[in-house]
């Protein structure tokens, strides 16, 4: 059946595209993961990754057009098939109505907007490599747009004071900067500007940026961790189109589709089930393997990050676990995350494949013993049973273990476990 | 100083006032052999006899409109409306007449009058008696409108407006008439457009007028326990009205909250809401809130009646948000 292939947004920002180039043309046929087109955005051009499958049946917005996110770009279906109907009906580049939220403010970068994002098969809510678990905060956040919210007579204190009122942390309602947060504000007056006869080109000046309460959380527990906890690292490869395949089939059926990173929080959680002594903590005359696994997943939220956690795991399914992570993450974009929603995971993910990161290490989050940096999923030529070089989907795996709870052995058991679950999802009912 | 009821204080002004000018009568229904149906007027039909004290039938815009004659050609009346409920039956005399024959006469006529009388809520009246109508009378140019809230500023504002060469419209609260003030025995006198700093305070000005001051002054007793300093401005004079007061203390306190009694649609409360917003927009700190009455008809259960009046639980819960203390 044709479905339309929707513009979505490829940045935070994003309201808008301009379709650069189609790597597609009419005819082709288009797999999960194939980059349909680049796109320009407000910030970059971006690659467009289908999440869909068939024929690249109609394109709708040519190179060198701009669509608004949520916009139809193009039809995908079975070759021959009629999709004007289709298409009639379609939300094509029609002026937005107002009260319709497409900005993507209201629409979360990743797979919960129900249109393909353009993150690789490791698909992923902005993750980041330095997890720790950090309260809401209320903070500047100079919202992409610029805009701020402070009140007037805090701005004009801020302004007497020379004081930048985009680093002051507010307290308000949505971070609201008030007299009060300018008054008890100790950073540094903005630096005056150079004045306009300057000479073009000089360098710039040192800038003193005050450290904002998510930053000085994120500061000491990971020293905390770094410098308390012997930290070893183990690699491994997973081959992942089994899963891209188990993970398409079921999108397919479901009212909504389930992220690949629940999948990855899912199958993680059965590997400690199997292997509990990997989900313990260090706690000093003794150590604390928890009844629960209770996942963190590492989350960008602009200016700092934070781990929502998702209880439990070991006794939900992908799709529970993928609506609590949707509910979460959205939370936590809006600093609104209770503490214990994001205090006390037992495992960590931090997923950089959206960044195009290959692999990378990253630091135990505690009270949880290792934490699982998931990189980019690459096409590598290997060479398989037969001696014949085929191309796998590789994904890098790298566990970070507290070498006072786990020893190389267990991490290897549990992290081999681990890849073999992904490799072959069969192994889940095993 | 003697410390005397609103109604006496309000008597004392018409005595005082009567005695100084022949040209002050006083009509309406009750004034005379009943001595007021508040008790305002007693003794005055004793002491100045039924010409100047006259008792009227149930005919408000006809007494209303006599009023307006008996103005425009030298006399001052004082036309007392048993009720501002009633009040409504004489609009006509008084918008297109009162407030409108200076203007339309090119400045040859002047109607120097007071139209008097309780305003707003009692108790279980009902929603036909109980209507708060300040901002039916702060709508229109032509007229002067003035609201006290304690005796001693009801008889300088009172003398003043039997006074002054327009039309006055002056609210009473029936709830207030047994409300006891210092009321010195000299002479003295309250300009119009003067509001009053009841309280002085730093973190918030509460803005009131009429009876819903003393509540005011109550809830910053509650608040100082909460440890916020509320300053109380009294407006006194809804028209003309003292921006200058109003907007010295918002730029000191930051924030404010607008309490009245009347509802809160294109009320005076929202007027002056507005004029702080437009006025003082640079020095606010929060969101200028009103607490006004409930947006219905006035309930006759007791405990619905009350519950859709300001409180000063509503007005500390306002004074909370605009403080960002929850």
């Amino acid at each position: 059946m044709a479905e339309l292939v929707l513009m979505t947004a490829l940045s935070p920002t994003m309201e808008e595209g301009t379709i650069a180039s189609w790597s597609k043309k009419e005819g082709d046929t288009v797999s999960t993961g194939d980059v349909l087109c680049e796109v320009e955005t407000d910030k970059a051009t971006m690659e467009y990754e289908a999440t869909q499958e068939g024929t690249l049946l109609k394109i709708v917005v040519t190179e060198g057009s701009s669509a608004r996110v949520g916009d139809t770009i193009a039809v995908l279906g079975e070759s021959g098939e009629s999709f004007e109907e289709l298409l009639a009906s379609a939300p094509a580049a029609a002026p937005p109505a107002p009260e319709e939220p497409s900005t993507a403010e209201t629409t979360p970068a990743g797979e919960s907007a129900g249109v393909p994002a353009a993150d690789g098969p490791a698909g992923v809510p902005a993750p980041s490599s330095a997890p720790a678990a950090v309260p809401p905060q209320v903070s500047p956040t100079p919202a992409a747009s610029g805009r701020i919210k402070a009140t007037p007579v805090a701005r004009k204190l801020a302004a007497a004071r020379n004081v930048d009122i985009l680093l002051v942390p507010g307290s308000g309602p949505d971070g609201r900067v008030t007299k009060a947060d300018v008054e008890n504000f100790r950073g540094v007056p903005t630096a005056r500007p150079v004045s306009a006869g300057a000479v073009a080109g000089l360098p710039g000046a040192d800038e003193r940026i005050p450290v904002t309460k998510i930053r000085s959380v994120i500061a000491r527990r990971l020293s905390e961790s770094k410098f308390s906890a012997p930290h070893f690292y183990l690699k491994s490869s997973a081959e992942v189109s089994a899963l891209v395949r188990a993970r398409s089939s079921a999108n397919r059926e479901l009212d909504s589709k389930v992220s690949f990173n629940a999948y990855l929080m899912k199958f993680a959680a059965e590997a400690l089930r199997r292997h509990p002594a990997v989900n313990a903590g260090w706690q000093e005359t003794e150590i604390l393997q928890f009844g629960s696994v209770d996942i963190g997943l590492a989350v960008d939220v602009g200016n700092g990050l934070i781990t929502p956690i998702v209880r439990n795991c070991a006794n939900k399914g992908v799709v529970a676990i993928d609506a609590e992570l949707q509910v979460l993450i959205e939370k936590a974009r809006n600093n609104a995350l209770a503490p214990e929603e994001y205090n006390g995971a037992t495992f960590t993910i931090s997923n950089l494949g959206s960044f195009g990161i290959e692999e990378f290490t990253a630091i135990i989050n505690p009270p949880g013993s290792a934490i699982l940096a998931v990189g980019k999923t690459i096409a590598t030529p290997v060479v398989d049973e037969d001696g014949d070089i085929v191309v796998a989907n590789l994904m890098k795996l790298t566990l970070s273990c507290d070498h006072r709870v786990i020893d190389g052995a267990l991490g290897a058991r549990f992290l081999r476990e681990l890849t073999q679950l992904i490799e072959e999802p069969a192994r889940m009912v095993l | 100083m003697p410390e005397i009821q609103m109604r006496e204080a309000l008597r004392q002004a018409i005595d005082e006032e009567m005695a100084r000018d022949k040209t002050v009568f006083i009509m309406g229904e009750e004034v005379g052999e009943y001595n007021g149906a508040y008790k305002v007027t007693k003794g005055l039909l004793d002491k100045y006899g039924p010409k100047r004290v006259r008792d009227t039938p149930i005919t408000e815009l006809g007494f209303t409109g006599i009023g307006v004659g008996a103005a425009s050609v030298g006399l001052r009346p004082i036309v007392e409306w048993m009720t501002f409920n009633f009040s409504l039956l004489a609009l006509d005399q008084v918008v297109n007449n009162a407030a409108k024959l200076r203007h339309m006469s090119g400045g040859q006529l002047k109607v120097p009058m007071v139209l008097r009388g309780p305003n707003g809520p009692a108790e279980y009246l009902s929603s036909q008696h109980s209507q708060a109508f300040q901002s039916y009378y702060a709508h229109i140019p032509g007229l002067k409108v003035v609201a006290p809230s304690t005796p001693y500023d009801a008889k300088g504002l009172l003398k003043t407006a039997i006074r002054d060469d327009n039309p006055v419209v002056f609210l009473e609260s029936e709830m207030s008439y047994g409300w006891t003030g210092d009321v010195p025995e000299e002479e003295y006198l309250i300009p119009f457009g003067e509001a009053d700093v009841k309280r002085e305070g730093a973190d918030v000005t509460l803005i009131s007028y009429s009876k819903p001051v003393r509540m005011v002054l109550a809830a910053a007793g509650e608040l100082e326990k909460l440890g916020v300093s509320a300053e109380v401005v009294d407006l006194r004079s809804l028209r003309p009205i003292d921006e200058s007061t109003i907007y010295a203390s918002v730029r000191k306190t930051n924030r404010a909250v607008v309490v009245e009694e009347s509802w809160p649609v294109a009320s005076v409360g929202s007027h002056v809401a507005w004029m702080i917003s437009r006025n003082c927009f640079d020095d606010l700190d929060a969101p200028v809130e009103l607490v006004a009455s409930e947006d219905v008809p006035m309930p006759y259960n007791h405990r619905l009646e009350l519950a859709v009046q300001p409180t000063i639980e509503k007005i500390v819960d306002a004074t909370k948000r605009v403080c960002y203390m929850e």
